[in-house]
């Protein structure tokens, strides 16, 4: 989609348009400031040029007492000028940064050189996003393999794309229309083939595609997640009954967990994967670390989906909250 | 290099440093500061004019949206190369190892930098580190960028990384014992009478870019040490695979980085003051302010390199104080140009060439400094980082900033280097091409970055042609640009019109001595009895400066 204008990408979202507001500020400051300098240096450089070989010229800073109060005024006005850019800056960034509660989660897993994306009900598709407008969405994204980023310029926001665990990128998309998704990270030999794009659609539209026959590459082979806990044999020792050799995982997700080296950890996406790869890393109290790795032997993907199918296990917490 | 002896005023043929010794033994076994200058000289015009030659490469392949000029992973080697040459063998090195080696001693009243031989050493270590990089080049070159992120670098590239890697930790060193002969040259050798304040601005900007250089300079060798150790013996230090961290690279690089963009633009800055002080024939307007701004730069230049990392994954919090912290890099950097403009009020302004090349810089820097406080400002950076918006700021302050510095004070102190002037007119047509060709080519990609192009894509959207042709044709202005001193350069140091001792009716030290310098630099050594800038020049008044 070509943008409607030539120096303002498309503004797809409404953070999208405290960016566009924070930066006709800044701008404002540096055509100020850049003019001043400019219009004082060449009215200098006109008015004071040399008229005689041996003309020099006049001090003007031991003679006149002012001076010093001079180079105050020219410190203490950009500082403060600074000072409210960086606070207005920072609220824009949690703006960017904070999803609102309820927002729909989608998974996003980067590969050189593709995204991989998974809807809330499990439909999956390749370098495409389609999302209604005007709802929340919140994306957790992983790398299988270097650090990429997620851009989309309608939305004004980039996140990086780490290998070793999920971070964060939210939209709300506030106009229908086709925009441009980049990989925002040099990622290797086909980094600027790693685009895409993120459909933005009318509601009805988006339950239409979800429930049409356009599959796309949804059927990927990828396991569900509670097919995964079985077959990795997970449910062999994380049962739901007292005599099990590992914590009971119905009800953790969200908990605080107490660990054997006196500290505590939230139970999130990220403690949950760190649990599966390095298990020994954070063992719940009262356990030994007796668990095997799983590092190499599955990937983001089916990770994603184990991670999916514990935070669903409800039930009360047997032991882990206390 | 041959010079044809310059003559005293009776006609006899006078010994300077350049005809004391002839062959290239007397070159490169030299202790001579001003000849290991020269060296530097050569090299890194090499080096910029590779790295150049890359750029160009470069702005060919996106004058269309397809790949079609190379493979992408040749163009990936191409910005790789483009960055790492321009970066640590031309920028980092230029006017600190050109022209700060060459002027210290003369700025200070001493016969040489305290260890001539380490300077020689450090020269020698610098062209080691710049020979295995280009040896690299050719033998399948690196295509991490410049930034060598891991894991991509670590585990993932099967290019040059260890050469390159080794290349730029040899050279660091050069860089380290510079610093170190600036700040012990600096401390102990200064002429009598030359008090610390009396000191000329060049001297305090090197001295702020040296303590970077000692500072910073091991951490970068740390770094790539930790990368040689991923990469050979998969030690887990930033591959998650194996159990690193990748971001903890970007915290440890960036600690370098960062303040290797003020080893880069402090010591242009003080060639700026010495420009400015001398083309408006008074003292720089708040002495003092401009000296301890250097002195600031450095030392906040330390705290921020966390801007470079607000979308990186580290705490939106963190990102908050890195912030902040590079707001306030922004004042003794905003000091700096008001000095500069209020010292031009009621001067004596000449419009030589290399004032036009100090007013270029003024401009440039004004417009690479804003838009760096737009990218310390959270919510913006957070939308254009790693677009195109950060290229042309970055070389905003590299190019409009270093290298018109560089440019600038290269044609101030060529009389001296030499003997030697220049062609007036091509000069300043050069300050004029080179002015316009870098905004027409650096301007358009604020806008792209704007847009949402990303750094280093080999093909893009065809929405963002026509400001790509634009950047492009503007690169081929500015390359002429830079090919003019090149080439007038050369011939002046044949043909060029001796120069007298002091053609610009400067003050400092380096005037007062004879153009080229005799090999110890001054004939009696000097007594320094007023502060810097002080006008009108006693006894050697402005002479004649037309050529």
């Amino acid at each position: 989609m070509i943008p409607s204008s030539p120096v303002l990408p498309d503004q797809a979202s409404d953070v999208a348009r405290s960016v566009d507001h924070l930066m006709l500020f800044a701008l404002s400051g540096l055509v100020v400031f850049s003019t001043l300098i400019a219009v004082l240096v060449l009215v200098f450089m006109v008015k004071y040029r040399r008229t005689s070989a041996n003309q020099v010229g006049i001090d003007i800073y031991e003679t006149n007492p002012k001076s010093h109060i001079l180079e105050l005024v020219w410190s203490v006005i950009p500082l403060g000028l600074l000072l409210v850019l960086f606070g207005w800056g920072t609220k824009v960034f949690f703006e960017q940064n904070r999803p609102p509660a309820g927002a729909a989660q989608y998974w996003v897993t980067g590969r050189q050189w593709m995204w991989k994306i998974q809807h809330p009900d499990g439909r999956r598709e390749i370098n495409e996003l389609h999302v209604p407008v005007g709802r929340a969405v919140q994306l957790k994204m992983i790398s299988e393999d270097v650090i990429h980023d997620f851009f989309v310029p309608a939305f004004r926001i980039h996140v990086d794309v780490l290998p070793s665990r999920y971070t964060t990128y939210w939209f709300k998309a506030n106009r229908t229309g086709t925009f441009h998704l980049f990989c925002g990270q040099y990622c290797g030999v086909e980094h600027s083939k790693m685009v895409g794009s993120i459909i933005v659609m009318e509601p009805r539209a988006y339950e239409a595609w979800l429930a049409g026959e356009k599959t796309g590459p949804s059927a990927t082979g990828v396991a569900s997640g509670e097919e995964l806990f079985v077959s990795k044999s997970c449910n062999t020792c994380h049962r739901p009954d007292s005599s099990a050799r590992a914590p009971v995982l119905n009800g953790l997700w969200g908990t605080q967990v107490s660990l054997n080296d006196g500290t505590k950890a939230v139970a999130n996406d990220d403690y949950i994967r760190e649990s599966i790869l390095n298990p020994g890393a954070k063992v719940v109290q009262g356990y030994q670390p007796v668990m095997p790795t799983f590092r190499g032997q599955i990937s983001e993907e089916e990770l994603i989906q184990l991670v999916n199918h514990i935070k669903s296990l409800k039930g009360a917490p047997a032991e882990a909250g206390k | 290099m041959t010079t044809t002896p310059s003559t005293l005023p009776d006609g006899g043929p006078r010994t300077h440093y350049l005809n004391a010794a002839y062959g290239l033994k007397s070159w490169l076994l030299t202790r001579d500061h001003k000849r290991i200058a020269l060296l530097y000289l050569v090299s890194v015009s090499v080096f910029f004019a590779l790295g150049g030659f890359m750029a160009v490469l470069i702005r060919m392949e996106l004058a269309t949206p397809e790949g079609d000029f190379f493979q992408p992973d040749i163009y990936n080697r191409l910005f790789t190369m483009h960055g790492v040459l321009m970066i640590f063998f031309f920028l980092i090195p230029g006017i600190p190892a050109v022209l700060g080696n060459f002027l210290i001693p003369l700025m200070i009243g001493a016969k040489d930098l305290a260890f001539p031989r380490i300077n020689l050493f450090s020269w020698y270590l610098y062209s080691i580190g710049g020979a295995l990089t280009l040896w690299a080049l050719l033998h399948g070159g690196v295509d991490t960028g410049w930034t060598f992120y891991t894991p991509l670098s670590t585990n993932y590239v099967s290019t040059s990384v260890l050469t390159v890697g080794v290349g730029i930790f040899i050279a660091g060193f050069s860089s380290i014992l510079t610093g170190l002969n600036f700040v012990v040259t600096i401390h102990r050798m200064r002429a009598p009478g030359m008090t610390w304040f009396r000191l000329p601005l060049f001297v305090w900007g090197h001295y702020a870019t040296s303590i970077i250089q000692i500072l910073g300079t091991p951490v970068v060798a740390i770094t790539i040490l930790l990368i040689a150790a991923e990469r050979v013996f998969h030690v887990g230090v930033f591959d998650p695979k194996i159990g690193g961290d990748p971001v903890l690279f970007q915290h440890l690089f960036w600690f370098y980085s960062h303040p290797a963009v003020y080893i880069m633009i402090l010591p242009a800055m003080g060639v700026i003051s010495e420009l400015v002080a001398t083309f408006s024939r008074k003292p720089i307007f708040g002495y003092k302010f401009v000296a301890f701004a250097s002195i600031g730069i450095a030392v906040l230049g330390f705290l921020v390199w966390g801007h470079h990392m607000f979308v990186a994954g580290q705490s939106i919090y963190a990102g908050v104080i890195f912030s902040v912290l590079s707001m306030l890099v922004a004042v003794p950097s905003a000091i700096k140009v008001f000095n500069w403009t209020a010292t031009l009020y009621k001067g004596s302004i000449s419009w030589d060439t290399p004032m036009l090349y100090a007013l270029g810089f003024i401009g440039l820097f004004t417009i690479g400094g804003l838009t760096g406080v737009m990218l310390a400002t959270l919510g913006i950076d957070a939308h254009v980082h790693d677009t195109y918006f950060i290229i042309a700021h970055f070389h905003y302050i590299m190019v409009g900033g270093a290298i018109m510095g560089y440019l600038g004070g290269l044609h101030y102190w060529w009389p001296k280097i030499t003997g030697r002037m220049y062609p007036v007119f091509w000069s300043k047509l050069s300050a004029l091409v080179v002015f316009v060709g870098f905004n027409v080519t650096f301007f358009p990609q604020f806008i792209l970055g704007y847009l949402g192009m990303p750094r280093r894509y080999h093909s893009y959207p065809p929405e963002f042609q026509v400001l790509n042709v634009m950047s492009s044709a503007g690169a081929t202005v500015l390359g002429l640009g830079y090919l003019m001193p090149l080439i007038y350069f050369t011939w002046s140091m044949r043909y060029g019109p001796k120069a007298p001792a002091n053609p610009w009716g400067a003050t400092g030290l380096e005037w007062q001595t004879t153009s080229p310098p005799p090999v110890l630099n001054f004939e009696t050594p000097p007594v320094v009895t007023t502060a810097p800038y002080t006008y009108p020049v006693a006894a050697n008044a402005p002479e004649v400066r037309s050529v």
